[in-house]
């Protein structure tokens, strides 16, 4: 099964993307594989405004009917917001896991520290790679 | 009778399949002064009769004493059914059941008991129970502390009129999680826990409060105040109850306005005999909003392909089969057998008999405070509104007394006065339905005797 991996996003080995909005926030979700993998989402805890992550930091869950599964932060920074909407639908974060399923928005200690991470075309091959 | 259902060749098979010699060597990573080696101090097997006959004399030495203690397990009567109905093959299993196809019965037990107790604190969800009561209240302090996101200390203020074993159990189990601890003091006449001792936590980041009603001493607490600073205040509030009170007082759903977070208490007065200390039942319930944070196993009603009712575990994502060390317990679970019983308790007994044995045993205990506080050098310790258990000073030390009285067939209370130093010869008494008035006056008689001779001596 193939899934979508948009061209514009960063990624990361753990399945996250992010994204670098104009205002120099930075937007994080799991990506269409990992909602895949996981199957109906049921629950989503995102991080409180205000916390400060470090680089790969536990700072969110998603829960299926399957598997609760640590989400983590690609960059270090500071949770400007969560995404509240997913309280009450959290099966967003499957129709639309690049769009309405994202799980928090933050501001990066570094700028430019999601140009490190993987591009599409290197979480593609890390997809295939991987796949069994 | 070895009770290893594989064979020598079984084992040899697998080894070889992983490529090892032997079972030792999947042991090699644990340092060797970790291993336990040999056991010690083991005697020889006995036969079944050598057995028997050793555990027929052992429970002899115990007699059957007339009990007035309490302090955190009460001796009520339990109907025959009760045990009649819970030791049938059907039902008589310890074990949670992950089979929901061949477990249905076992599985509606499950619900009906969480029905029951999340009625009964006016809580809107139950787990499916825990080992016991102090236990559970260690586990309710670990659960707040996730489920209040915004508190970063981790401060779980705790009164010092909560059992001493629930306080000594709950920093056991979550004191090496980084969970402070910090101890709120009783008021010296009334034996409550005054509002005011809390106000140095005043500003401060609290996470929990715990109140448990009645208190050790059977003191009632006030507990709306206490719920209500405590969500002021901005901490989530832990209830410790009696079930056998929650017949006549106010559910911990109802306290202050908008009631607590997490109820947690010791089951074993709904049907389990006093028995060495256990095995008890513990329970826990909570609001919806707390219930991805519950440890434990929860039952849910569905319905099948059919459209028929059926029963299943709901909601284990987070528990530890599957969120392994992630989970929200790695030491709890589900006391199937004696859930069953206090299920069946509840059920025999309904609201009204739950309550006629409410009423009766705090009609006993005040009898007995009354016949004992006539005794020159006994009194009691605090005035106020108590439940089934009173906390009773005497002239003299209480080890040596509860001895007498002991030699003459009555357990006579729990000597307090090591967990509370402070409060001088503490002795904890405590009469439930199963006292007559001639029991109350036997314990009269004896303990007046027994001070009165200490005295000559």
């Amino acid at each position: 099964m193939s899934s979508t991996v948009p061209a514009e996003l960063r990624y990361t080995k753990s399945h996250e993307w992010i994204r670098r909005e104009r205002d120099g926030s930075v937007t994080v979700g799991i990506t269409d594989h990992a909602q895949h993998a996981l199957g109906d989402l049921v629950f989503a805890e995102t991080p409180e405004a205000g916390r400060t992550l470090k680089v790969g930091e536990a700072c969110a869950v998603v829960e299926s009917v399957k598997a609760a599964s640590d989400v983590y932060s690609p960059v270090a920074g500071i949770v400007t917001t969560g995404n509240a909407s997913l309280a009450d639908a959290p099966e967003k974060i499957n129709s639309d896991p690049y769009g309405e399923g994202w799980l928090f928005r933050l501001t990066p200690a570094d700028p430019a520290s999601a140009d490190g991470l993987l591009d599409a075309g290197a979480y593609a091959r890390f997809l295939e790679e991987t796949a069994e | 009778m070895a009770f290893i259902p594989h064979t020598a060749d079984d084992v040899r098979a697998m080894l070889a399949t992983i490529g090892v010699t032997d079972i030792e060597q999947l042991f090699d990573e644990i340092p060797a002064r970790l291993r336990a080696g040999e056991l010690h101090g083991i005697p020889p097997a006995a036969s079944e009769m050598e057995i028997g006959r050793l555990m027929s004399e052992r429970a002899a030495a115990d007699g059957s004493p007339l009990n007035f203690i309490g302090a955190g397990a009460y001796e009520h009567h339990i109907p025959a059914a009760v045990w009649a109905i819970t030791t049938r093959g059907e039902i008589y299993t310890a074990y949670t059941p992950y089979q929901a196809e061949a477990s249905q019965g076992t599985l509606q037990t499950i619900y009906e008991f969480q029905t029951m107790i999340a009625s009964l604190t006016g809580m809107q969800v139950s787990n499916a129970s825990l080992y016991d009561g102090a236990s559970a209240l260690a586990e309710a302090c670990l659960m707040a502390v996730r489920a209040h996101r915004r508190s970063k200390s981790s401060r779980i203020l705790m009164p010092r009129a909560v059992h001493p074993t629930y306080r000594k159990c709950a920093a056991a189990i979550a004191g090496n999680q980084n969970l402070a601890f910090e101890e709120v003091g009783f008021e010296a006449r009334s034996g409550q826990t005054p509002i005011e001792a809390l106000a140095r936590w005043e500003g401060q980041d609290v996470t929990a409060l715990v109140i448990q009603q009645p208190n050790f001493f059977g003191v009632l607490e006030d507990v709306d105040a206490l719920t209500d600073w405590g969500h002021r205040h901005g901490a989530l509030v832990i209830a410790v109850v009696n079930p056998t009170s929650l017949a006549v007082l106010k559910p911990p759903g109802d306290w202050s306005e908008q009631g607590v977070d997490i109820v947690v208490g010791e089951g074993q007065p709904l049907g389990v005999p006093l028995c060495s200390g256990g095995p008890y039942v513990g329970f826990m319930t909570t609001r919806m909003e707390h219930v991805r944070q519950m440890p434990g196993r929860i039952v849910g009603r569905t319905v099948d392909l059919d459209g028929k009712p059926g029963y299943t575990l709901t909601l284990q994502a987070r528990e530890q089969h599957i969120r392994r060390s992630k989970a929200t317990s790695n030491i709890c679970t589900n006391q199937g057998l004696l859930m069953t019983a206090a299920t069946i308790y509840m059920a025999l007994m309904g609201p009204q008999g739950l309550e006629r044995v409410a009423t009766a045993s705090m009609a006993r205990t005040a009898e007995l405070v009354a016949a004992l506080t006539r005794i020159k050098g006994v009194e009691a310790a605090f005035g106020g509104a108590r439940f089934h258990e009173a906390l009773l000073r005497l002239d003299q030390p209480v080890a040596p007394v509860l001895e007498q009285l002991a030699r003459r067939g009555i357990a006579g209370g729990f000597d307090a006065s090591a967990d509370y130093p402070e409060l001088g010869n503490a002795l904890l008494v405590c009469a439930t339905e199963t006292k007559t008035s001639g029991d109350i006056a036997a314990y009269a008689a004896a303990l007046g005797d027994t001070l009165r001779a200490a005295r000559a001596a």
